[in-house]
C-alpha cells in the first residue's frame, strides 16, 4: 500500500477509492497521521481511529474532511471558538455534515476559528491563534483560519468553513487555497452555530477549484430545517475549465485601487493581463455604494450577532458563572466571562444599533444600503460575466499588529463584505505571492452562478500555476 | 458619539457585565467604529427599500404534522444545571 496517499488530491484520491485502487481506511489511516503533524494549532479535535462506517461508495468517496468548530458534530465537541462553549458535545449534528458524511467524506478533524466566526486573523479564538504555515509569525486569516491553515499545510484534504463577511475567502487568500462562499440560501445553515443569519454560509475551503466543485456538489438543496435554503437552480456537477475567448470580465474601481497594498495589486493586475490572453475581455466596472459596504455589514452584522447570541445565557448549555445573586446576576456574569472582548464589542455595538431611539437611524439605514448594494451588482452583471477584485488588501499580517484597533482589522474585509450583503457566490484562488505571502484572486457571479464562475477559475487557476507546497508542513 | 450613560444602558439590555476598568475603553472603541459607519447618514436614502435578507423567497411552509425532536435526556445531558427532567436556574428574585 502506497504512504503517499496523503499527496493525492481530494479529487483523485476520491477517484482511486471509488476504482477499488485505495483503501478507504488506509487513506483515513494515513491523513489521521497527518492531521497529528498539526503544530499551528489549525486544529480543534481529531478522529481517535478510522470510523466504523466510510461511504466510500458515496460521490466523494471516502476522502476524510475538516470541518470549523463552529459546525454542531454530535459526541464531538463544537465550541464555536468560545469559551462559553468550552466542551460543548451537540446532541445533533448540522444538516450539511450530515449530508458530507453520507456522502463519503467521514470527520477527520474540527478546525479553529475566530470566537463565533468574528474576526479577520484567528486572534479572537478562546483556544488561542491559529498561526500562518507559510509564516508562523503571521496570522492566517479569520474567521475560518483553522480550515484554511489546515488545508495549506496537508493536515486535512479538505475542510468545511463559513463565510459572513469574507470568513472563507480571506483566510483562503492568506493561506493560499481555494474558497468558495457560495449564493446565500444554497447550504442549509442548521446546526451551524449562528453569528448573523441573514448573511452566514458555509462553502468548502480546498486546494483546487475542482476539489471545491466536487465538495459543494454534494452540500446544496433545501432543507426544511432551514427556511432559507432553496434548491440549486443550476446545481454543480463536475466543473471543466471555462473557455475564456468572449468571457467580459468586470474589475470594480472602487475595489481595486486605492487601499490595495502594491504587490496585491501587482498580483493582481498580472492574473488580468492573463485573462486577457486566454480572451477574456476586462474593463473597468462600477459598484457605487460598495466604498459603503462596511459600515452597512458592521451594523447588520452586530445587530444580528446581538440577537443570535442572547442565547447563550448559562442556562441550557455550555458556561455558567452564578455569583449567587439570582437569575440576572448570572446572565451578565456567565456573558461576560464567556464572551471575549470582540464578541463582546460586537454585542454591544449590536445592541445599540437596534435600540430605541437609534434603530431608523442605523439598522434601518444599513438594511436600504443592502439594497443599493445589491442593485450595484446586478446593473453590473448587465454588461459583464463575472467580477474580479482582489480578495484582501493586503497579505497575511503579523500576529498581534491589529488586535488592538478593531477598526482597523475590520478593513480587512473590504473586498468582500460588498457580496455577503448581496447574497451572490464568490470564490478566491491563489494568485501567486507577494513578499513570499500568498494573494488571493476574487471571482464574483449573480446568484446560483457558481458553475459560471468555478470554470472561470479553473481556467485562470491552470494559467496562473500556483505553488503551494512550501505550505505542506 | 456614545458616552458612559449609554453604554451602560446598552451594556444592561445586552446582559453584560462591564468591568469599571473596560468601561472607558469600550466607550472609545464604539465611539470610533460609530463614527466610521455614520458615512451611510450622508447617503441619500429616500424611497429605497430596505433588504432584511438576499433570499426573495417568503412562507416556506412544512406540513403541520408532528415529527420527532431531540431526546431530553441528549439535551439535558449539555445542561449546567439540571435537575434531570428540566433546566434548573437561580431565582429570578436574587439569592440561588
Amino acid at each position: 500500500m502506497s504512504s503517499e496517499l496523503t499527496t493525492l488530491s481530494a479529487t483523485a484520491a476520491s477517484a482511486k477509492v471509488k476504482s477499488g485502487e485505495v483503501d478507504p481506511g488506509e487513506l483515513f489511516e494515513q491523513w489521521l497521521e497527518r492531521s497529528r503533524l498539526d503544530d499551528l494549532n489549525a486544529l480543534s479535535w481529531s478522529a481517535d481511529s478510522v470510523p466504523a462506517e466510510i461511504h466510500a461508495d458515496g460521490p466523494l468517496g471516502g476522502v476524510p474532511l475538516g470541518v470549523k468548530d463552529l459546525f454542531c458534530t454530535i459526541g464531538v465537541p463544537s465550541q464555536s471558538g468560545s469559551k462559553i462553549l468550552e466542551g460543548y458535545l451537540p446532541p445533533y449534528s448540522a444538516t450539511v455534515v450530515d449530508a458530507l458524511t453520507a456522502a463519503g467524506a467521514p470527520l477527520l478533524a474540527k478546525t479553529h476559528q475566530d470566537e463565533f466566526a468574528m474576526g479577520s486573523s484567528n486572534e479572537n479564538c478562546a483556544f488561542g491563534p491559529v498561526l500562518n504555515p507559510w509564516d508562523r509569525g503571521r496570522v492566517p486569516g479569520g474567521s475560518s483560519g483553522g480550515s484554511a491553515a489546515a488545508v495549506a499545510a496537508g493536515l486535512v484534504p479538505w475542510a468545511l468553513g463559513t463565510d459572513t463577511g469574507g470568513s472563507i475567502r480571506q483566510p483562503a487568500a492568506l493561506c493560499g487555497v481555494v474558497g468558495l462562499k457560495p449564493t446565500y440560501g444554497s447550504v442549509s445553515r442548521y446546526g451551524m452555530i449562528a453569528f448573523a443569519s441573514s448573511l452566514d454560509q458555509a462553502g468548502p475551503i480546498t486546494n483546487s477549484v475542482a476539489d471545491a466543485a466536487l465538495l459543494y456538489s454534494q452540500m446544496t438543496g433545501r432543507d426544511s430545517h432551514d427556511s432559507t435554503s432553496v434548491d440549486h437552480p443550476d446545481p454543480v456537477t463536475q466543473v471543466a475549465a471555462a473557455d475564456l475567448s468572449g468571457v467580459r470580465i468586470g474589475v470594480p474601481t472602487e475595489l481595486s485601487g486605492e487601499g490595495i497594498e502594491p504587490g496585491v495589486l501587482e498580483a493582481f493586475n498580472a492574473s488580468l493581463e492573463l485573462a486577457k490572453s486566454l480572451g477574456a475581455t476586462v474593463e473597468p466596472c462600477h459598484l457605487p455604494h460598495a466604498p459603503h459596504a462596511l459600515s452597512a455589514y458592521y451594523l447588520i452584522a452586530p445587530a444580528e450577532c446581538s440577537s443570535n447570541l442572547a442565547r447563550f445565557d448559562g442556562v441550557r448549555y455550555g458556561l455558567r458563572v452564578d455569583p449567587g445573586e439570582g437569575l440576572d446576576a448570572m446572565y451578565g456574569a456567565t456573558r461576560s466571562q464567556g464572551f471575549g472582548p470582540e464578541v463582546r464589542r460586537r454585542i454591544m455595538l449590536g445592541t445599540y444599533a437596534l435600540s430605541s431611539g437609534y434603530y431608523d437611524a442605523y439598522y434601518g439605514r444599513a438594511q436600504r444600503v443592502r439594497t443599493l448594494i445589491s442593485q450595484d451588482f446586478d446593473t453590473a452583471f448587465e454588461s459583464f460575466d463575472v467580477i474580479a477584485t482582489p480578495t484582501s488588501p493586503c497579505v497575511a499580517f503579523e500576529l498581534g499588529s491589529k488586535t488592538a484597533d478593531p477598526l482597523s482589522m475590520y478593513l480587512s474585509d473590504f473586498c468582500t463584505v460588498p457580496m455577503s450583503l448581496a447574497g451572490i457566490p464568490a470564490i478566491s484562488i491563489p494568485n501567486g505571492l507577494s513578499e513570499g505571502l500568498p494573494v488571493g484572486l476574487q471571482l464574483v457571479g449573480p446568484a446560483f452562478s457558481e458553475n459560471r464562475i468555478l470554470g472561470i477559475a479553473a481556467s485562470l487557476e491552470a494559467a496562473i500555476g500556483f505553488d503551494g507546497s512550501a505550505a505542506r508542513l | 458619539m456614545i458616552d458612559r450613560s449609554e453604554v451602560l444602558h446598552i451594556a444592561r439590555l445586552a446582559r453584560l457585565s462591564l468591568e469599571e476598568t473596560e468601561i472607558e475603553a469600550i466607550t472609545a472603541e464604539l465611539s470610533s467604529i460609530l463614527d466610521h459607519v455614520d458615512q451611510i447618514s450622508s447617503l441619500d436614502l429616500e424611497g429605497v427599500e430596505p433588504t432584511a435578507h438576499s433570499v426573495a423567497q417568503s412562507g416556506a411552509l412544512r406540513p403541520d404534522v408532528t415529527m420527532e425532536s431531540l431526546a431530553k435526556d441528549a439535551v439535558l445531558s449539555q445542561a449546567p444545571a439540571t435537575d434531570g427532567s428540566g433546566f434548573e436556574v437561580p431565582s429570578p428574585g436574587g439569592g440561588s
